[in-house]
């Protein structure tokens, strides 16, 4: 993106977002909202306290203590933070396109925290996001999540909590479908069919077997009471100790798929290898497994109903969120985009007309399930003491369609404001209109 | 009501010899004790609508019911008109990322003679899943190049698009240069794949040029025809299918986006005496005035997109409809799309969100586009002798959460299974 550009809507956005609190930081008291726990339940002209970024209580009449900033929610719906679990926001790359398998790639390396996305997310009340490595490589590399503390460095924004996932695809992207074949341009890239894409990523594991059974022998020779003399270690391999840290369970899979072969065959071989499949990502077929993937306890990160915009996403259909949470499946709805991304409260709404989800059942799937899905549910996702004072406030109840993010809320603090922005708006177009004293004739 | 439908259906079915994926139309059916949101006049209350042969006959809290009428009961629903979707690809696209089944760009950049329709796929999956939520109307558009064809209005129900039409030809299509260069989404050119922003003085020329040349072509045409001595012009296929735009039977559609060139173009229609719409706009606020003046109505892109420029803040794309109509500007919502076409009244919402009337926005995507696509007195709200496009809900109709009881489409119930409910019923069947 330009960067004068970025930096003119910064300027528009900064004051209103950027806006410190005046009072003590991570303190805030919200007032008279409709809040919508997603765990607890509803209570209707609510209060919650937020304190040291922490939510103290959920009640009723709350009295503020000293120092802490109170915000009027009369006729508003709060809500807790919206979680993305699939996008690519904040990043200054995603894919490594030159090479099938790229596990050392890790987006945690690139995280750019001027991306104005973070902007973005916030005004539809984003506070964190699982930011992925992309669906070019059978194994692409490690993702991460963050919050969108906007204005913090890069490294402020991790979420040290929160699982660690290894990005998988499979499908038309890995096996590069829409790529035309130059003559006397580069050869295709090995793999080239949905074959292929299962033969690497198997080939892949059994050499990171191998890898392991190797430090394995030489730590047990090195650990041996009389260790050979001339003991050489294995030659460290940064793609096999990422692969090394799946295969011991300290990651899970995040898998890029859309056709219900290649997940059911991608399943069997994280039995053969013993892996954790966390999530399915787009996955436009799962409702023809649904069972499959309640039964191993498989998650889905999917969209609402962007369909059809390629081959094997034609069979996409807008129930499917819907029909997989009732079947017991653990569903998100995500972005995957850095404009859907402030809408998805509305992707989420439809759940309700197609799958027909209760108003609180289609609000976790951007909330509470989400948190699940990255291992962060102890600590955000929904509305309860104790857990991280990320909260939204609504004009309308999320999941209509009239509704407008008014807040947005990360630890206590106030990183959007709509009625600041407003305000700051208006002054500036007042400034740009007054009679311009001195300057040059 | 569906059970009826259904019975009627089969019964219609057998009758005929064949079964149809759709009811046969009744000659007469009335709908009764839904509330009634005609758009047009007050609401009614626990009303009846009388469809005569496909038309509406009646409709009013008292209204006799002739005998013999099929009855719908809509008790506890709510009938609006069906919506019309004023700029979408339907049945031009099937899954946009696979060229085989994308037809509404044609290669080069001046293509008045290419319509819509002749390539209109009425068995479209994307349709049936429109008309499930609520539209029962739309303007299928080419695009792309400067002039990229003729739009087609249609109905969303028929075994063919001749049998789909309403205006086999309902605009010229064409995606006005950008002047404006450098300015976030702007810069490329007009919309996307327009021309580079330094050549759009060219551009504007070159469009006026072809202009003058048809009016010319036409000049000597007709000389020709009064004196035999005259030569006939050589056949020009670009001037031949500008005349219905330069006599004013065929509207221009223009995509426009920034202030500046709005500008231009209200000029452009000025001096070429162009009956016009514009598309996009999203600058539109900047110069509503001048639209007001020029009383060119906009109709509204997808608000699926982000704000083209960003100093024109972060809600631009969903204030700007709101502010355009305070200006007194008409304004029509489109979907901007084949896969989401079925989303047309949630960007109508999400407007409403940021500042526009729920009253105008449902106008926005009901009698506005009636009136301006020209065909208000037939279409576009519940009245007593428009046809019987009419839609039963549970709730408002630009809801997500609300559902869609009945499709009535000049007065035939439609069928609402569509490919998203064939699949998922197929694949209940695993238990």
């Amino acid at each position: 993106m330009n960067k004068t550009l970025k930096i003119v809507f910064m300027s528009a956005l900064i004051l209103a977002i950027g806006a410190r609190p005046a009072l003590s930081a991570g303190n805030l008291l919200i007032k008279n909202g409709t809040i919508l726990t997603v765990t607890k339940g509803v209570i209707v002209k609510g209060d919650i306290l937020v304190l040291n970024g922490i939510i103290r209580q959920i009640g009723s009449n709350i009295a503020a203590p000293d120092g802490v900033k109170v915000i009027d929610a009369s006729g508003k719906y709060v809500i807790p933070g919206i979680i993305d679990s699939h996008t690519h926001i904040a990043l200054a790359g995603t894919n490594e396109g030159s090479e099938a398998i790229t596990p050392e790639a890790d987006v945690g390396a690139v995280i750019n925290a001027d991306d104005t996305a973070i902007l973005t997310a916030l005004s539809g009340g984003v506070t964190m996001v699982h930011t992925m490595h992309g669906s070019a490589n059978p194994i692409g590399g490690p993702n991460v999540v963050l919050k969108m503390r906007w204005g913090k460095p890069s490294e402020d924004l991790l979420v040290p909590e929160a699982l660690r996932t290894l990005k998988f695809a499979l499908g038309e992207n890995v096996k590069q479908s829409s790529r035309t074949i130059v003559p006397g341009g580069p050869p295709p890239r090995y793999p080239q069919t949905r074959m292929g894409t299962n033969a690497i990523i198997r080939r892949e594991m059994l050499k990171a077997k191998a890898y392991m059974e190797e430090w394995d022998r030489y730590n047990k020779l090195k650990g041996s009471k009389t260790p050979p003399a001339n003991l050489v270690p294995p030659r460290r391999d940064l793609r096999m100790e990422v692969l090394s840290d799946l295969l011991r369970g300290k990651m899970v899979a995040r898998c890029h798929d859309y056709q219900a072969t290649e997940a059911l065959e991608f399943m069997e071989l994280a039995k053969e290898f013993g892996f954790k499949v966390q999530c399915f990502e787009h996955a436009w077929e799962a409702y023809k497994i649904a069972d499959e993937l309640a039964a191993a306890k498989i998650g889905l990160s999917v969209f609402a109903d962007s369909w059809a915009y390629k081959m094997e996403a034609a069979e996409g259909i807008a129930y499917m969120a819907g029909y997989c949470a009732k079947k017991g499946v653990l569903v998100s709805i995500n972005s995957d985009s850095s404009e859907r991304i402030r809408r998805l409260f509305n992707d989420a709404g439809k759940t309700m007309k197609y799958g027909g989800l209760s108003e609180t059942e289609a609000l976790s799937l951007v909330t509470i399930n989400p948190a699940i899905q990255l291992g962060v549910d102890k600590i955000v996702g929904s509305l309860e003491v104790g857990k991280q004072g990320d909260i939204a406030v609504f004009n309308e109840h999320p999941m209509s369609a009239y509704a407008r993010c008014d807040l947005t809320v990360i630890d206590g603090d106030v990183y959007f404001d709509r009625a600041q922005y407003l305000k700051e708006r208006e002054d500036a177009a007042k400034q740009a209109q007054a009679p311009k004293k001195g300057g040059r004739p | 009501m569906m059970k009826r439908t259904l019975i009627f259906c089969l019964i219609a079915g057998l009758a005929a010899g064949f079964l149809p994926a759709q009811t046969k139309t009744a000659k007469i059916i009335a709908i009764k004790g839904a509330k009634i949101i005609p758009v047009v006049g007050e609401d009614i209350e626990n009303g009846t609508i009388v469809i005569r042969d496909g038309r509406i006959e009646a409709l009013g809290r008292e209204v006799a019911i002739p005998s013999g009428a099929e009855i719908v009961d809509a008790k506890g629903l709510t009938a609006y008109p069906g919506m019309i979707d004023s700029y979408c690809f339907l049945g031009l696209q099937e899954i946009s990322g696979v060229n085989e089944t994308v037809d509404n760009r044609e290669t080069g950049r001046i293509n008045p003679q290419v319509r819509a329709l002749e390539a209109l796929r009425y068995d479209s999956m994307h349709i049936p899943i429109s008309r499930a939520n609520g539209i029962t109307a739309a303007l299928v558009a080419p695009a792309g190049g400067l002039i990229s064809g003729q739009s087609t209005l249609i109905k969303l129900d028929g075994w063919t698009e001749r049998e789909m039409a309403v205006k086999i030809s309902a605009t010229m299509q064409i995606e006005f240069p950008a002047i404006r260069a450098g300015r976030g989404g702007f810069g490329g050119g007009a919309g996307r794949g327009g021309a580079a922003a330094f050549d759009a003085p060219r551009l504007i020329a070159e469009l006026k040029d072809l202009f003058h040349k048809a009016r010319m072509y036409q000049k000597a045409k007709d000389g020709a025809a009064k004196n035999p001595a005259l030569p006939q012009p050589d056949f020009d296929e670009t001037s031949e299918f500008l005349q219905p735009v330069l006599d004013g039977t065929l509207p221009v559609m223009i995509s426009v986006h920034a202030d500046r060139d709005i500008k231009a173009a209200i000029q452009f229609v000025r001096e070429e005496n162009l009956k016009a719409v514009f598309f996009g706009a999203e600058q539109g606020w900047k110069v509503a005035e001048d639209l007001k003046q020029a009383n060119i109505p906009v109709i509204i892109g997808s608000t699926y997109e982000m704000p083209p420029v960003w100093d024109d803040g972060y809600d631009q794309i969903y204030r700007n409809p709101g502010l355009l109509s305070k200006a007194g500007v008409k304004i029509a919502f489109s979907s901007a799309s084949a896969s989401v076409a079925k989303d047309l009244p949630y960007h109508a919402a999400k407007a409403a969100a940021f500042g526009l009337d729920k009253k105008e926005a449902l106008k926005a995507v009901t009698i506005y586009p009636a009136e301006i696509f020209g065909v208000s007195l037939v279409m576009g709200s519940l009245e007593k002798g428009k046809a019987a496009d009419i839609v039963l809900t549970d709730g408002d109709i630009l809801e997500t959460r609300t559902n869609i009881k009945g499709v009535y489409i000049n007065g035939k119930a439609c069928d609402l299974s569509n490919k998203y409910t064939e699949l998922l019923d197929k694949f209940k069947k695993r238990g």
